[in-house]
């Protein structure tokens, strides 16, 4: 029998912190077979990093293993000496870490941190090591080894980052190449480069891979099989089919539940959040972890242990942690749709026409006075929104969707165009010259949950302070009485008014976010990516909450994202802007489908999307987005376009294209072509 | 690079010049006149002065123009390296500075030969391991030194070492030639005050270093600890104590004035006090001037050096 | 006992308890002349108080023991302040038995600390020692952190001109070496308490400045700054309701080192002779007075006592600094 690459069993981790022992890791168990592939997969605190960091026998200093084992190649890592250890972290198991630039030595060169791999453990020479590593460096398809070799890392993109780390890794060979959210830092189309590289890794070098993510659509296009995880312990197992088409847990349905799949619609079939919020490790119930969020909850068989992994069937992989799996009807229709009217736009509330923004930089030249260089922020953004309407606006990072919230929150001025609300110009009007009415007409949601609340102020203080502020309410009662409607609006307690920001989790500090903005009645919000950092499951919740205070408002709502699969679900129309300029506009059933900009294309090819029954055609973007402070000449994506027309594309900007009423493209390749693009999609039946 | 030295060289010409006129401006006043007047002609005398007199000594000495015609007057004499003369000493300022500096200098050689190893040491093994046993007691003896004001320290280590155990004297003005043992205290004094902040930011750095996510990645790639530390960990924990310690150079020279004056050292401390004190009027813009210069220029270098050591900078 | 000291620890309160205790003393020592015959009673408000605040710190501190040691020593030396005048001593400025050694008994007169070259009771002028020194070392880091606050706010807040020109004056005060600018400012206003406070202000409000305008800069670009900018307030209730309640963990951390840097600083400076004056007792002007004469072993006590107390209090700074700072990393 072939012995597994790496075998953990009833792994169990704890952390020693001021309040005691807290696990970390409970009960975990993991078989993994030459040149598998397997997926570990949970939402933040769930201890995916955990379980990698201790496979590498790295606990920290307050962490350690407190029970089970961790056999690699048969033998128990425990048992081993450090020096052991040594010899086989990097050369046998090698990781790839969440965020590529603080993985890297800033103050040492690429190539010596590349070549003392080899150098160490086999022994080789520093002539022959820097010949491995810049070979690496071309099998990981990184263009220019010769220059990357003698940089520095924060001298490379975050992408290229990432391929010196994964080159580091495969340098000696490993056995099992451990890789934790790889991507997470990185932009979705340099994303999809780097995704499609770990596949053909596993594919020719027989690597065993550990994939961490918490994106069910990584685990589904890179694993063969998975683990789902929930507050410390796996909650099921199994091959990726099993899993993903036929789940037996409560919580793996729940997730999947709460992500938007193609097939979603916020009208017809909107997504159903997770209720309640993952439970503190010292604070978690007696029998299932997930019991006080589950709807198949029953007492006297939840609410006690043991509870072990359960196969699904005798001697199937599939294996799930329920006492109740047999019993759940999981044919029924689970998704208590409740199908609302789609809401009809009313007039137009906010228009914007050739909106420039450019800043100066001064950047350091050599000599006393430096160059002075010009960012094309936003380069004449033209569009319009309805009443009741949500426009999303998409694109990467540098794509000038910032600036643009700041230019009409009045924090810059325009540098030329018009930002019409209502019969007023905000392009040049600072917010400090705009009227209390004005202000509170257009309001603005933030990204960070952990940023958007003044930790200092409690939660009450700081609603009450925009009522005050936009003059809803004066009197101290009537404040007091709006600010307990706008905590029952937004579904929290009446009492966490008193409650200070640290006291409250992500998902909670962006709904009293919500409620901020919606306290003067806005006309028009703007909303920054505001769940890109919160868990899926508290996303879902999120979404539904902000978008039942639009419907309910007839609020027109600008939402800035990167996600295209949020987006399709719960935007009208989108906007795709590239490096300040926009690239597509139009209705959302004409983004996604034909004709595509080439941008909009790749786009959507590289967003992972958890469904089995979806095909994606294989598109793969080369390089990275080039800098806002220096784009490239004639159409901004030509460096990357694979349908590049040289002459044209990199000389001349393109010609915006209308193909229906609102749905423009602005591209150089002939209409036939565009009109002749195949979708990226499809659904293959079940 | 260039751009950065050549905009802080003028930043100090700037500051200096700026230093300079407030100095100048602040002894211009009548009190400081009389002062001079007093330290010369003797209270007795300057009380018995009728105002013509005064008017006429005050012409005789120069001191009668406009400040800013003086300060044009000795600032070409600076350019010519002419700092004027002591009122106190009637000594050119130019040789009694240089040959104060010279002896601080000797002062300040062996407090940075000492401090710089002795803290750099500590607080790299303290930091090396956060929390263990070795950090708390490097850290604990740190914040203890530290604590003590140099008078304190000065006051234990001569009533400990010179007038307990007698080994050394407990007076450096080194009346009857130049003798080291002398110079044990004041050195000890300094080290035992600064070698603990220093030992703690190295520690601190470290300990940071420590942490981050790319000493992680160089164990994890499994290189042996000693090359981890050596190669990976001490160029990135070194670069903010560097800074640090040459910015100790600002503050030396307001150390070594309580420590000069206590033990009696002919140094520049004592120089820029004993004007103060008198109303030297030259000697003590010649001593500021000097020490904002070398406090200027260790900033200087510091900047300088802090760039160099980190890529991510120099590079950026 | 926790629900006794519960009502007093809303902010507010604490601030009012530590009214109480520094208005008195602060009267006493800078005033104190003018008061008259009321003068013995003003301190007698301040004992309560020091003592309420002595517990609190050491109940919510209880997870630090560096924290703890320091707030001790520091409420200590608070707790003689105000209690030394009702102490069984003898008038620290009465010559009593020149060169009285420790444990020697003159004129009925047990010297537990032996007597200066005076003949005036150590222990009496060690105890009294503390309070100028006190008073005019928070006084003075108070004042300079008011200014270097609002310095330090609008440099970094507003940015542009104001925080050049802001910048550059400070770096021009920080050029001095610290020493130098104290001999210099002295020198010029003359020695005295009030002095000591301009000339401390002006240099340690820059680099307060430079750290406040550091915290400003960072959180100037946190998106709840940006919520209040985009509802149109005003910059100056930014500032003051929006940065600084969030600057307060460094700010504290940073002030409590000063305090020990001030003491130094006035201690130095007394015995340089540019600082608190002749002949109330101080520990600079104990040492400053008998740093000449007791360069024997057996006489050294005149010069330890002082040296020892000074480094006392400072230690006991720079712990609870350490403690706090220890603390609001945990958190």
């Amino acid at each position: 029998m072939e012995i597994p690459v790496l075998e953990c069993r009833n792994l169990s981790i704890s952390y020693y912190t001021r309040q005691g022992e807290v696990p970390a890791v409970v009960d975990f168990n993991l078989r993994l077979m030459p040149g598998e592939a397997h997926g570990i997969v949970g939402e933040s605190g769930c201890g995916k990093s955990t379980v990698a960091l201790a496979i590498m026998n790295y606990m920290g200093r307050n962490g350690a293993i407190v029970g089970g084992e961790i056999l690699f190649e048969g033998r128990d890592m425990r048992t081993m000496s450090a020096e052991e250890l040594r010899q086989i972290r990097g050369a046998k198991i090698a990781m790839v870490y969440q965020e590529p630039m603080a993985s890297l030595n800033p103050s040492m060169k690429i190539a010596e941190q590349l070549a003392e791999v080899p150098m160490y453990h086999e022994g080789i020479g520093e002539a022959e090591a820097l010949r491995r590593a810049e070979k690496m460096l071309v099998q990981v398809r990184l263009p220019d080894p010769q220059r990357i070799m003698n940089s520095y890392p924060h001298q490379i993109s975050g992408g290229q980052q990432q391929r010196v780390v994964i080159a580091m890794a495969l340098l000696s060979n490993p056995r099992l190449l451990l890789l934790d959210e790889p991507t997470t830092a990185l932009d979705v189309t340099v994303e999809a480069g780097i995704v499609d590289l770990i596949k053909e890794i596993a594919r020719t070098t027989g690597t065993s891979l550990i994939y961490i993510s918490h994106n069910l659509g990584l685990i589904l296009e890179t694993c063969t099989r998975l683990t789902v995880m929930y507050s410390g312990e796996a909650v099921e197992s199994g091959d990726i089919h099993a899993v993903f088409d036929e789940m037996r847990h409560p919580y793996t349905r729940g997730l999947f539940n709460s992500i938007p799949l193609p097939g979603a619609d916020k009208n017809s079939r909107p997504l159903v959040a997770i209720r309640g919020q993952l439970p503190l490790p010292h604070a978690r119930p007696a029998g299932c972890y997930f019991a006080p969020r589950c709807d198949h909850f029953a007492a006297g068989v939840c609410d006690h242990r043991p509870l072990p992994m359960r196969a699904v069937a005798e001697g199937a992989s599939h294996a799930v942690r329920c006492a109740r799996f047999a019993e759940i009807d999981w044919a029924a229709a689970t998704l208590p749709h409740t199908p609302r009217e789609k809401v009809l736009a009313g007039e137009l509330v906010l228009s914007v026409e050739e909106l420039t923004k450019h800043y100066t930089v001064e950047s350091s030249g050599a000599f006393l006075v430096g160059a002075r260089r010009t960012v094309k922020a936003n380069e004449q953004i033209s569009f319009a929104a309805r009443e009741a309407e949500t426009v999303a606006i998409v694109g990467e990072s540098g794509c000038g969707k910032s600036t643009f919230a700041k230019v009409l929150m009045g924090l810059e001025d325009a540098t030329s165009g018009r930002v019409q609300l209502g019969d007023l110009d905000l392009a040049n009007l600072p917010v400090q010259s705009r009227n209390e009415r004005t202000i509170a007409r257009l309001q603005m949601i933030f990204q960070n949950p952990f940023d958007t609340l003044n930790p200092s102020h409690t939660v009450g203080a700081q609603i009450s302070r925009v009522i005050r502020k936009f003059g809803v309410e004066r009197d101290p009662e009537k404040v007091e009485a709006r600010l307990n409607q706008l905590l029952d609006i937004i579904k929290l307690p009446r009492e966490f008014a008193h409650r200070r920001p640290r006291q409250l989790s992500g998902g909670q500090k962006q709904r009293i976010g919500i409620a901020r903005a919606f306290a003067g009645d806005p006309k028009v919000v703007i909303a920054d990516e505001p769940v890109s950092a919160l868990d899926v499951s508290v996303q879902a919740a999120v979404t539904g909450l902000l978008m039942d205070i639009q419907r309910d408002n007839r609020t027109t709502l600008l939402f800035i994202s990167h996600d295209l699969s949020v987006v399709r679900y719960l935007a009208d129309r989108v906007v795709v802007m590239y490096l300040g300029r926009i690239m597509e506009k139009g209705s959302t059933e004409e983004i996604f489908a034909p004709p595509y900009h080439p941008y909009t294309e790749a786009l959507l090819a590289a967003v992972p999307i958890a469904d089995t029954s979806v095909r994606k055609r294989r598109i793969v973007l080369s390089g990275e987005i080039p800098s806002p402070s220096n784009p490239p000449k004639g159409c901004p994506f030509n460096t990357r376009c694979l349908y590049m027309m040289a002459g044209t594309c990199d000389a001349i900007p393109p010609p915006q294209r209308e193909f229906a009423a609102g749905h423009v493209i602005a591209c150089h390749l002939p209409r036939e072509t565009l009109l002749a693009m195949e979708p990226v999609i499809s659904i293959a039946p079940a | 690079m260039l751009k950065l030295i050549a905009s802080r060289l003028l930043q100090m010409l700037l500051i200096m010049v700026v230093v300079s006129l407030l100095l100048f401006l602040i002894f211009d006043s009548d009190k400081f006149k009389k002062q001079i007047a007093v330290a010369e002609l003797g209270g007795f005398a300057v009380s018995a002065l009728s105002e013509q007199d005064y008017e006429a000594w005050l012409e005789k000495k120069g001191l009668n123009v406009a400040f800013y015609e003086r300060y044009a007057k000795w600032a070409s004499g600076v350019a010519h390296g002419n700092l004027g003369r002591s009122f106190e000493k009637n000594e050119p300022v130019l040789s009694l500075v240089a040959e104060r500096l010279t002896n601080t200098g000797i002062l300040a050689f062996w407090v940075f030969a000492l401090m710089i190893p002795l803290s750099l040491g500590l607080g790299i093994v303290a930091g090396m391991k956060e929390g263990s046993k070795r950090d708390r007691v490097v850290s604990f003896v740190a914040v203890f030194t530290t604590s003590l004001p140099e008078i304190a320290t000065a006051i234990i280590v001569t009533v400990v070492f010179a007038l307990g155990l007698r080994w050394v004297p407990a007076n450096s003005s080194m009346v009857n030639g130049w003798d080291w043992r002398q110079l044990v205290l004041p050195v000890m004094t300094l080290v035992l005050y600064d070698f603990g902040y220093v030992a703690r930011m190295t520690r601190a750095s470290m300990a940071e270093v420590m942490t981050s996510q790319y000493i992680r990645t160089a164990v994890l790639k499994g290189l042996p600890y000693r090359r981890v530390i050596m190669r990976h960990a001490l160029r990135n924990a070194l670069i903010a104590p560097f800074t640090i310690i040459v910015l100790q150079l600002n503050w030396l020279l307001s150390g070594v004035v309580v420590v000069e004056v206590f033990f009696q050292y002919a140094g520049f401390g004592k120089l820029l006090l004993d004007a103060a004190l008198f109303g030297d009027v030259y000697v003590i813009q010649a001593a500021t001037l000097v020490a904002v210069c070398v406090a200027v220029v260790s900033q200087i270098i510091s900047d300088v050096g802090y760039t160099l050591l980190n890529p991510r900078i120099r590079f950026g | 006992m926790a629900g006794f000291l519960a009502p007093f620890r809303q902010p507010r309160r604490i601030v009012g308890v530590m009214l109480l205790m520094w208005v008195p003393l602060t009267l006493y020592v800078m005033f104190g002349d003018g008061l008259g015959g009321a003068r013995f009673y003003v301190l007698m408000p301040a004992i309560p108080a020091t003592l309420l605040l002595y517990v609190l710190a050491i109940t919510s501190w209880r997870e630090s023991p560096v924290a703890l040691i320091g707030a001790t020593l520091v409420f200590f030396w608070l707790l003689v302040a105000v209690l030394v005048p009702y102490l069984p001593l003898v008038d620290p400025n009465k010559p009593m038995a020149p060169f009285a050694v420790i444990g020697a008994v003159r004129n009925d007169h047990l010297f537990v600390l032996g007597a200066d070259f005076k003949g005036r009771d150590m222990l009496a002028r060690t105890l009294w020692g503390c309070q100028r020194v006190l008073v005019w070392g928070v006084s003075a880091t108070m004042v300079a952190y008011v200014v270097g606050c609002l310095l330090g706010l609008i440099a970094g807040y507003l940015s542009g001109w104001w925080d050049q020109g802001i910048s550059f004056v400070s770096n021009v005060l920080l050029s001095f070496p610290v020493m130098v600018l104290f001999i210099l400012i002295l020198n010029y206003l003359g020695p005295s308490g009030f002095n000591i406070v301009i000339a401390v202000t002006f240099a340690s409000a820059p680099a307060i400045m430079r750290i406040v305008r550091g915290i400003t800069l960072d959180m100037k670009s946190r998106d709840y700054i940006y919520a209040a900018q985009t509802r149109g307030e005003h910059p100056l209730r930014i500032m003051v309701f929006e940065l600084l309640p969030n600057a307060r963990g460094p700010i504290i951390v940073d002030a409590c080192l000063r305090l020990g840097y001030t003491t130094v600083a006035i201690t130095t400076l007394t015995f340089l002779g540019l600082g608190l004056q002749p002949p109330d007792p101080d520990w600079g002007l104990m040492i400053k007075e008998s740093a000449k004469v007791a360069m024997l072993f057996k006489f050294s006590y005149m010069l330890l006592a002082p040296a020892l107390c000074v480094s006392s209090l400072v230690l006991g700074f720079n712990l609870m600094a350490d403690g706090l700072r220890e603390m609001s990393l945990r958190d």
